[in-house]
């Protein structure tokens, strides 16, 4: 165990900085250079020069690469130009609400999801397992931000059930979570389907092993059987699809945090965006690659953990 | 552009093998599955828009009239909802911000979108097979240096990939089909890897290795052959997600620039004017719901009827 944690942690470090590598890479390899991308076509030659050398763009570009290494292991991801504050404070300050939206939106997709794909399963080819069925492939396909702007349109302007711009009251749990309803149910339903599919077809699986058939045989209760012996195993899919989902919903909060104005890391990409202000973009981007690829590790460690055969086979 | 289009026909078509019978055990498939019917409809529907839309659509989808500025939906009187003066029955969904028609606008974004989407995945097939065959059938080396490149490219999550790129390069139609083409062409090669490298062992490759044929010539003649099917299967039902993508993109202002009538366009600019003329943004969500359920629906009854094994990979 201590040896594939061990592995799957340097292969994890070696993606984070291939992945960097790329980032750095991409503003050499484009045309033009980053000044005039930033300070636009106006800017004088002075002015490019002088912050050419603010970002340290006049040095050679494996120094460069060095530097930006060096300092990004070290959590200092530079310095934004426009707001004058380090990246790093910038994006300490939106990424819990980026946070927030995607727990609740898993939350609600897990509590949702996993229940009807379970039942869906016992009671196979019911009208509940074909609904859920086409319901699922449904929600999967339809983009999270249509879902986004419908239930804006629906429930916050035409009906005015809920708020339909901002985060709520700093310090008023009750305004934010009311705030949070419409973002986490759009980033979310896509998950419900997803989540109901793959639980139910591993339980289809697990349901017709050897143990379970054993537990039958011995008269337990269905419930038990269901719950404690074929649950169990049938969730393992499930943690590593959440770990991969983890891409996938910041994809979808950038849209839903645009689309209700909410502060947020996706927010804060696109309106940096905006600006041409690439050190803020290339910092947020950077953070949530990183805690993607901390997350996949994580349910590869769990996994591995629960499930000894995976830990031979690295 | 209707070229691109008919890629998809040509795509679908590669993945149906040639064996007798094919036709009928596709009609009797259809039968016993509606939705797969539905999506076909659907698809088939996308593509006579794509075709024909420009042709058929009621006005010049980029002609300003101020005069006619938010115009209701004439849609809207077969329900008695809209004021009777005001609206004009010629336009089914209403007119925008610049009194362009939207019935036009989105009839004829079908074309760039199903342009932009199978025209990069084409690219991105491309480009996935030849890496994979090389990382599956080449050294050790080129193999791992190529996966860890994939892992880390597949470990960004798509929308802030996209959205990287595009602060680099600025929106146009070819960075779009750029960034779609670095986020599809990691899941083509791995796939293209993994057969590749089953069958290289297999019995008669080994018996053709022996009697002297060139790895080139056992690549494309004998090994290529085997595995591309599933390949086109997975690359048409990747055609919802990439769409999704497209308009994602250009709803954040970073994909197909104005004027062009794309349906990300169409729903950003609806955003704007929500509460003025909500059926904007609805008139420009429908289409988009509409393809990828109905390329959702087609791409997983293909799936099942040409190859039931792919359902635990996808």
């Amino acid at each position: 165990m201590l040896i594939y944690t061990l592995q799957r942690i340097g292969l994890s470090l070696l993606i984070c900085v291939t992945s960097m590598c790329l980032l750095f890479g991409a503003i050499h390899v484009i045309p033009g250079d980053m000044a005039t991308i930033m300070l636009g076509a106006r800017a004088t030659p002075e002015m490019r020069e002088r912050l050419n050398h603010e970002m340290g763009l006049d040095r050679p570009v494996p120094v460069q690469l060095a530097i930006f290494l060096s300092k990004a292991a070290q959590g200092d991801l530079g310095h934004d130009p426009v707001t004058n504050r380090s990246v790093r404070t910038v994006i300490a300050e939106n990424l819990p609400y980026t946070l927030v939206l995607i727990a609740a939106a898993l939350g609600w997709a897990a509590l949702a999801g996993i229940p009807l794909g379970c039942y869906s399963a016992i009671r196979r080819n019911s009208w509940i397992d074909r609904l859920t069925g086409v319901l699922s492939v449904g929600t999967i396909s339809i983009p999270s931000f249509v879902v986004a702007i419908y239930a804006l349109l629906l429930f916050a302007i035409e009906l005015d059930w809920f708020p339909v711009i901002g985060a709520g009251e700093q310090g008023d749990l009750k305004d934010q979570l009311w705030h949070l309803v419409l973002p986490s149910f759009a980033v979310g339903l896509g998950w419900v389907g997803y989540l109901a599919r793959l639980v139910r077809a591993s339980m289809l699986e697990v349901m017709g092993e050897n143990h379970v058939r054993t537990a039958r045989a011995f008269g337990l209760p269905e419930a038990r059987i269901v719950l404690s012996y074929a649950l169990r195993i049938a969730i393992l899919p499930t943690v590593t699809l959440l770990a991969l989902a983890i891409g996938g919903l910041f994809s979808s909060a950038v849209f839903a945090e645009n689309i209700f104005s909410r502060p947020g890391i996706g927010k804060l990409i696109v309106d940096a965006a905006d600006l041409h202000n690439y050190p803020v973009v290339q910092g947020a981007v950077l953070t949530t690659v990183g805690l993607f690829v901390l997350g996949m590790s994580l349910a590869d460690l769990i996994v591995a953990w629960l499930d000894p055969r995976v830990r031979s086979s690295f | 552009m209707s070229a691109r289009a008919s890629d998809i026909d040509v795509a679908v078509a590669a993945a149906e093998p040639a064996e007798p019978g094919f036709l009928l055990r596709a009609a009797r498939r259809v039968r016993s599955d509606p939705l797969g019917l539905l999506g076909l409809l659907l698809v088939l529907l996308v593509l006579f828009c794509a075709a024909f839309g420009p042709a058929l659509a009621p006005y010049n989808p980029f002609k300003i009239r101020v005069s006619d500025r938010y115009l209701e939906p004439s849609v809207l009187q077969l329900f008695g909802a809209a004021d009777k003066g005001q609206a004009v029955l010629s336009h089914v969904f209403g007119t925008d911000n610049l009194g362009r028609d939207v019935f036009s606008r989105v009839l004829t974004g079908t074309q760039i979108a199903l342009g932009v989407g199978a025209g990069s995945i084409a690219i991105a097939l491309v480009i996935g097979l030849v890496l994979g065959l090389v990382a599956g059938y080449g050294p050790r080396w080129i193999d791992n240096l190529l996966l860890l490149l994939f892992d880390s490219i597949y470990s960004f999550p798509t929308v802030m990939l996209g959205l990287t790129v595009m602060t680099l390069l600025g929106p146009s139609i070819g960075v779009l089909m750029l960034v779609v083409v670095v986020i599809q062409t990691p899941a083509y090669a791995r796939l293209i890897r993994t057969a590749t490298l089953s069958t290289k062992s297999s019995e008669y490759v080994l018996a053709i290795r022996s009697l002297g044929g060139s790895p080139g010539r056992i690549l494309l003649v004998h090994i290529l052959p085997n595995i591309i099917g599933p390949l086109f299967i997975i690359a048409s039902m990747d055609i919802p997600s990439v769409i999704a993508l497209e308009a994602g993109l250009t709803y954040l202002g970073l994909g197909i620039p104005p004027p062009t009538p794309s349906w990300g366009r169409i729903l950003q600019e609806g955003f704007d004017s929500i509460r003025d003329a909500p059926w904007i943004v609805v008139a420009g969500g429908i289409p988009l719901i509409l393809t990828t359920l109905g390329f959702t629906f087609l791409g997983e009854a293909l799936r099942d009827l040409l190859d039931p094994k792919l359902r635990r990979i996808v």
